[in-house]
């Protein structure tokens, strides 16, 4: 593929600009060495090769550690530290995803510098900016908001910095919002949608009724339309109403109401973090639950322990990762062990999430053998076939989505608990190549490498 | 055509909010009347008193001993900062004001974030307001419409307070001169310490008797707190019955509304303070020449 524009009276492949740096290449090669040639071929870009030219290199993460996200946000945050620590140690899981990590990233160290971005993109940009200024970060995560992941992700392609977005679960971060720059290894809500809407439809049955609740953002908005859309088409349920809600909601007594007397028979909640706790205990406050039956499409790390077990109890939700799928993967196993051994407690699909990504980013830098971008990204577009926790899967090239499968948990019981974190029990592990849309679904346009 | 089930609902969903707003913002409103002081740190009173409130409960599982615990923590946190700090800014100018109560605020959540992480806690409702009433027309949740009855009571302790006693009339005296009342022979400054207490008080009651509705996290006083300044100046900045009335005039606002669009239920808010404002600067019940 060329990334060369094609202009006016040019040979294709070959503009202008190339037959000089070729030229100029080839003067430099013969008088000024291989290092010259090299410098040529690969122009300084975004923090490239200020980046990469000390002993350590800089990973920039954005993160909500205060606001409705900031639970989500320090499991993330604990899954990216173990990453780097675990990169630079060269620990046997690390090994096992980027084989070629030792003792660091192509002989430098890597460090994680973080602040709070309160899943505010303008907050978010902002310290991505200070990283990059300061600290000349390589590769940029957070979000945890898709608002911000779709305003990293532009900032990344303007930038040419590599970035990873950690929890983000609209359509558009790959999809419409799609960059060269950006990579996405969780999944998203029409992957939710497609994962889950069979599930419902099996145990629930075709015509039945359900209210939505949608936080007023881009995830919220797209992963409702997703899920909307499945039940509606394919097994003739109906939309009784759609409660769109801000960011941040502490009361959601008007909105609980209007479901109230909407004759739902299932709550659909697509609102997170601290917003879908609340969300839900309200529901419960009104006696909204358990008339209704309570739907998390895309699941919340540590909502069954912050909601109550009587409220997951029977819920039916998609998520990336569950600790006890250990039994079946054995890197899901190391995982776990060396997360519980270093914070005391199991991790949620976001700390697995985060340090899979830091790991797939790791991988990607030491096969490419170099941080200058635009090798970096064509690696990853090789579409080969890497390990995550839960198997070997692929990034799709078109729009740099991992093909990660969809686990679909569903709510234990108290009295069914073995251990007092053993909240879901694994319905079915689905796979992420079949409930994934096609690449051009949404309208993904890449962009430009340099 | 109107569901009046739905109507009905939100009416009584705007009663409690707007109840629960008007308490918070008594306290506020009484601390700017009466000491000239914005009290930015007031969202992180009303987080402190959900917090003690729920340590309390944990220890003894009294909701009753939670309430009374985290007010009074509140009250005294309230003291503390005043006697430690705020008094030595009533002479300086609005800005260091705002800048002080907005950083203790910051110092309040994150010393909670701190000691007890950011993973919501939850107080449940005293056994007998556990559940769904239903009053023939609709049913509502029990210990909603307890809540209602509960910030009433506290409201009219306050109004005693402030409109029944010697301390209330120097306090009312205060917000309209100062000056006046200490050249009166009167410790105005002592008189100020107890009622920055009280108003934090105000805020750390409501904090706790909310929990059971809105479990508690470090960042609650935040999203409050802007709700509570448009009531405050909706009523009238250091009128007491203008944030009884501010407060129900944002909560049914905010609940009528969003029966028909949820999404424009702020910015209504925003829009009849905005108009209040244009046409009446000094708010619905505000002194004159406090605008």
């Amino acid at each position: 593929m060329s990334d060369s524009k094609l202009q006016n009276g040019e040979i294709p492949g070959i503009s202008r600009r190339n037959a000089l740096q070729l030229s100029a290449g080839t003067l430099l090669t013969t008088f000024g060495g291989l290092q010259w040639a090299y410098a040529a071929d690969q122009p300084a870009m975004g923090t490239w090769p200020e980046g990469s030219k000390g002993d350590t290199v800089y990973l920039g993460a954005a993160v909500p550690l205060t606001g409705t996200y900031a639970v989500q946000g320090a499991d993330e945050l604990k899954g990216w530290e173990l990453a780097v620590e675990h990169m630079n140690t060269n620990h046997a899981l690390m090994k096992k995803l980027a084989p070629k990590v030792n003792n660091g990233v192509l002989g430098k160290k890597v460090a994680l510098v973080f602040a709070d971005s309160g899943a505010k993109p303008n907050q978010a940009l902002q310290s991505q900016q200070t990283f990059i200024n300061k600290n000349k970060v390589v590769l940029m995560t957070g979000s945890t908001s898709s608002a911000v992941a779709v305003a990293l992700n532009k900032f990344a392609q303007r930038e040419k910095i590599l970035y990873m977005p950690g929890i983000s679960g609209s359509n558009d971060t790959t999809g419409k919002d799609c960059v060269r720059y950006g990579f996405r290894q969780g999944f998203f809500g029409e992957m939710a949608a497609n994962a889950i809407g069979p599930v419902l439809v099996k145990n629930f049955g075709k015509n039945r009724k359900a209210a939505f609740m949608t936080p007023d953002y881009t995830y919220g908005h797209t992963t409702t339309q997703s899920v909307a859309d499945y039940l509606t088409k394919e097994a003739g349920w109906t939309v009784v109403t759609n409660q769109v809600s801000p960011l941040g909601t502490q009361d959601f007594s008007q909105y609980l109401t209007n479901i109230a007397n909407s004759g739902a028979e299932f709550l659909v909640n697509v609102n997170w973090g601290r917003d879908a706790v609340l969300s839900s205990q309200q529901a419960k406050q009104f006696g909204l639950l358990p008339k209704m039956t309570l739907v998390l499409p895309y699941q919340i790390p540590f909502f069954a322990k912050e909601a109550g077990v009587e409220i997951s109890e029977g819920v039916f939700a998609a998520t990336d990762f569950w600790w006890t799928l250990e039994d079946k993967y054995p890197l899901a196993k190391m995982f776990v062990e060396a997360f519980q051994k270093k914070y005391g407690y199991r991790p949620e699909w976001g700390a697995e999430n985060a340090y899979v990504s830091f790991a797939h980013w790791a991988r990607m830098v030491t096969e490419a053998g170099s941080f200058y971008p635009p090798d970096v990204i064509k690696q990853w577009e090789k579409g080969e076939v890497i390990p995550s926790l839960l198997g070997d899967f692929a990034y799709r090239a078109e729009d740099h989505q991992y093909l990660h499968p969809v686990v679909i948990v569903r709510g234990k019981a108290k009295k069914d608990m073995k251990n007092p974190e053993d909240f879901w029990e694994v319905v079915e592990v689905v796979d992420g190549a079949k409930v994934i849309q096609p690449a051009n679904a949404f309208g993904c346009k890449l962009g430009d490498y340099t | 055509m109107i569901n009046w089930a739905n109507f009905i609902s939100q009416l009584f969903n705007g009663l409690v909010l707007g109840a629960l707003l008007a308490l918070i913002s008594s306290g506020l409103t009484i601390i700017y009347g009466t000491l000239g002081v914005l009290n930015l740190a007031h969202g992180a009173m009303f987080m402190l008193g959900g917090y003690a409130g729920w340590v309390a409960f944990t220890y003894t599982g009294s909701f009753v001993v939670a309430v009374i615990a985290g007010s009074l923590f509140v009250a005294l946190v309230g003291i503390v900062m005043e006697r430690l700090i705020i008094r030595h800014f009533y002479n300086r100018p609005h800005e260091d004001q705002l800048l002080v109560t907005f950083g203790l605020g910051i110092v309040f959540v994150e010393l909670v974030r701190f000691g007890f992480g950011s993973l919501s806690k939850s107080v449940p409702p005293p056994a007998p307001l556990v559940g769904i009433t239903d009053l023939g027309f609709m049913v509502y949740p029990t210990y909603r419409l307890a809540l209602l009855g509960i910030i009433s009571v506290a409201l009219l302790a306050l109004y005693l307070l402030l409109y029944r006693t010697r301390l209330g009339m120097i306090v009312r005296a205060g917000i309209e001169d100062s000056v006046m009342v200490d050249s009166l022979g009167i410790n105005v400054y002592k008189i100020f310490m107890v009622v920055f207490g009280i108003g934090a008080m105000a805020a750390g009651f409501a904090g706790i008797v909310n929990a059971p509705v809105v479990s508690i996290a470090p960042d609650v006083g935040e999203a409050i707190l802007v709700q509570t300044f448009v009531v405050v100046v909706i009523g009238g900045v250091g009128s007491f019955p203008g944030a009884v009335l501010g407060g129900l005039i944002a909560g049914e606002l905010i609940s009528l509304t969003s029966m028909v669009n949820p999404a424009y239920s702020y910015v209504m808010l925003f829009v009849v303070m905005t108009l209040v404002l244009v046409f009446r600067p000094r708010g619905l019940l505000g002194a004159v020449g406090r605008e």
